[in-house]
């Protein structure tokens, strides 16, 4: 099944907040165990069954607009 | 196959990093406003008004012309500028609870009742965020903050205020809604809401005001994940949500 | 044409401020200027204005702050408990430098006080009513005619140095019916633009910030101090004051607006009896002439104040004689108007002292 969508995490601009890992219907959002420069733990993609569908629950529920959003598309 | 964004930060938000606490919701809220901004194409022609509160920087955030009133006084400062400008501009107030319901009162009515064209974007958490956790106008009955240690004591100091209630009678009002930013569906709601509350200036046909049922982790002294089920659990259940007045129709 | 014609002081003000562009007025009534929104709201409509009676002063003076983020002119007008509540409002356009004129019809205070001529808000108009460090610069008529001239003046100053303005007006000039002539209608086009500064809708422009605000506290007293430097410029510049008589005088009174010109009536009986007074009539309050009392100090006997209060202004005068002459006080307040007869004899009684 080829990868339909991916996200990428500003991890220096995110607070650790959590709630794009709640909102992920398909858990593939979680935190690294790395700190960012405020001391936060940053959510990050961990997808290696490419399982995302690109649903933007993630972006839509994300307080500080660290997730860019990708679908993959034929050009 | 190529990668295509689909989902990124509206234009109509600068790139400064918001000064909210980890998980508040004003910067769902903000990010929400502004892709509306950048829908309907209003972003050169708006002027934004910040309140006293948590979203003081407000003006920072967005990608607009803006200014900052004095407590409680955003909707009066919009009718100013409205006023000066005229029609061929869009004026929003961002208030919070004290600013809006408390301090605001008499401006938050008269502007409603004036029916001046500007909209107002309402955050209802139920508490003082920035000057530290003390009672709201619409804190909820038994509820604790720092200026209510043993709860909120409903016959000493009222029930929380109902602001959509409080208007909805009101002539002026083109537009009045309550929605919950509490999960994705909410929010994908409240970004509706704002497209029709922003429309409704833009036809001329009155006030619009969007509640915008949201949470203070910080001062509730919960997790940013926990918050979103303790306001799902007590207040939507003190705060309905729904369309309480829509003169504005459909939109696309 | 400059047009000659009689007019209650409330009204008159509020045609000179259409004919000097104001096409925006927001405010509330109040006793002994309500005439003013009212011939504002007939008024506005005729020149395609916006009137709008705001559900109070509070509400008004915001209002006036966010037309005046948008560089447009705009002025309100209200009585002194009006002027209280409006004081955060003018401490905001203030720190946020921007230009707007208000009028103060004074009454007697404090508190409800009653609905007579007083002069009793000096401190409030000139140290500050409002929070922070900033002046308003306030301009005392003692006539219409002149009422008439410093509404343009207050807003020439108000766009000049983006600061707001005060017509520090009180019951008697707010009532009263004289001739004045009006100036002519400006053209809206020339009237200054603000376009580096205003909110007006970014449109092609960079965007821009409209705040009296700033977290850091090394940047807000910068900004002070920017403030600082401006009203020392207009301390150089727009300071104002009428001696009258005062070439030969032997004793001076210092006196500002309607008590000014009662002041002229007190000096003319004088002069009639052999006594040579003179009169120093501050007609800038903000900035004070301080050089010119304290030149005049060197010449004469004694310089007494006379105002409708306990005693405000007074201040200012000790502070620039200082210890050099004798600087005693006639008032009257709550209201009261003192006729030049009582001031005489008080004047008479103070010459008596030696």
């Amino acid at each position: 099944m080829a990868k339909k969508a991916f996200i990428e995490i500003d991890s220096e601009r995110c607070k650790g907040c959590g709630l794009c890992i709640q909102a992920c219907p398909q858990k593939i959002i979680e935190f690294s165990a790395e700190f960012n420069t405020k001391g936060y733990h940053p959510a990050t993609p961990n997808d290696p069954n490419e399982k995302c569908p690109g649903c933007g629950f993630c972006y839509n529920n994300c307080p500080d607009t660290c997730i860019k959003v990708y679908r993959m598309v034929n050009e | 196959m190529q990668a295509k964004v689909i989902l990124k930060r509206p234009e109509s938000l600068t790139d400064k990093e918001f000064t909210y606490c980890p998980g508040c919701l004003h910067g769902v809220a903000h990010r929400l406003v502004a892709e509306v901004l950048d829908e309907l194409n209003l972003r050169r022609k708006t002027i934004m008004v910040a309140p006293v509160g948590c979203s003081v920087f407000a003006y920072e955030f967005f990608n607009v012309d803006g200014t900052v009133a004095p407590h409680g006084r955003a909707t009066a400062v919009a009718t100013g500028i409205k006023r000066a400008m005229g029609p061929e501009k869009t004026v929003f107030t961002y208030q919070g609870d004290g600013d809006l319901a408390a301090i605001g009162t008499a401006e938050t009515i008269h502007t409603a009742n004036r029916g001046e064209k500007v909209t107002t974007i309402f955050i209802n958490n139920a508490i003082y965020g920035m000057t530290g956790g003390q009672m709201a106008p619409t804190t909820l009955e038994g509820m604790k903050t720092t200026t209510s240690p043993y709860g909120r004591n409903v016959d000493d100091a009222g029930y929380p205020i109902h602001v959509c209630e409080l208007l909805q009678n009101l002539k002026g009002v083109a537009y009045l809604e309550r929605v919950s930013l509490l999960d994705p569906r909410g929010i994908v709601n409240a970004k509706k809401a704002l497209k029709k509350a922003f429309t409704a200036q833009e036809k001329g046909l009155g006030y619009s005001l969007v509640e915008m049922i949201s949470t203070c982790p910080t001062n509730w002294g919960l997790s940013p994940v926990e918050s979103l089920k303790w306001a799902k659990d007590k207040m939507l259940p003190e705060f309905p949500l729904g369309v309480f007045v829509d003169r504005v129709g459909d939109v696309k | 044409m400059a047009e000659k014609t009689m007019m209650k002081g409330t009204e008159a003000m509020g045609e000179a401020a259409i004919r000097c562009g104001a096409r925006l007025y927001f405010g509330y009534p109040i006793t002994p200027q309500s005439e003013l929104p009212e011939y504002m709201s007939r008024r506005l409509p005729q020149v395609d204005g916006n009137f709008l009676q705001a559900e109070s002063e509070v509400a008004a003076v915001n209002m006036i702050y966010g037309a005046a983020c948008t560089g447009t002119r705009v002025f309100t007008s209200t009585s002194s408990p009006g002027f209280s509540l409006m004081m955060e409002g003018v401490s905001y356009i203030a720190g946020a430098e921007l230009p707007a004129v208000f009028i103060n019809v004074v009454r007697g205070g404090p508190g409800l006080g009653d609905i007579q001529p007083a002069q009793s808000d000096y401190f409030q108009a000139t140290k500050g009513g409002g929070h922070g460090d900033y002046h308003l610069i306030v301009l005392s008529p003692s006539t219409l005619q002149e009422a008439v001239e410093h509404i343009e003046l207050a807003f020439d100053l108000s766009d000049k140095y983006r600061t707001p303005a005060l017509i520090l007006a009180d019951g008697m000039l707010g009532q009263m019916m004289e001739p004045v002539e009006l100036p002519e209608f400006k053209d809206l086009e020339s009237l200054p633009k603000h376009d580096s500064w205003s909110l007006t809708g970014m449109g092609n422009r960079e965007k821009h910030i409209v705040t009296s605000f700033d977290i850091n506290a090394d940047v807000l007293e910068q900004m002070n101090i920017r403030f600082q430097k401006t009203y020392r410029e207009i301390e150089r510049n727009e300071t104002r004051c009428e001696e009258f008589m005062m070439d030969d005088a032997q004793y001076a009174v210092v006196a500002y607006g309607t008590m000014g010109r009662i002041m002229k009536t007190v000096v003319k009986m004088a002069r009639d009896e052999g006594i040579k007074l003179g009169l120093i009539r501050p007609i800038t309050v903000w900035p004070f002439p301080y050089d010119t009392i304290s030149d005049a100090a060197e010449k004469v006997e004694f310089m007494m104040t006379v105002e409708m209060s306990v005693g405000q202004m007074w201040e200012d005068v000790r502070l620039a004689v200082g210890k050099k002459i004798p600087t005693p006080f006639y008032g009257r307040t709550g209201g009261v108007v003192p006729t030049p007869v009582e001031i005489f004899e008080a004047l008479k009684k103070q010459m008596e002292v030696k």
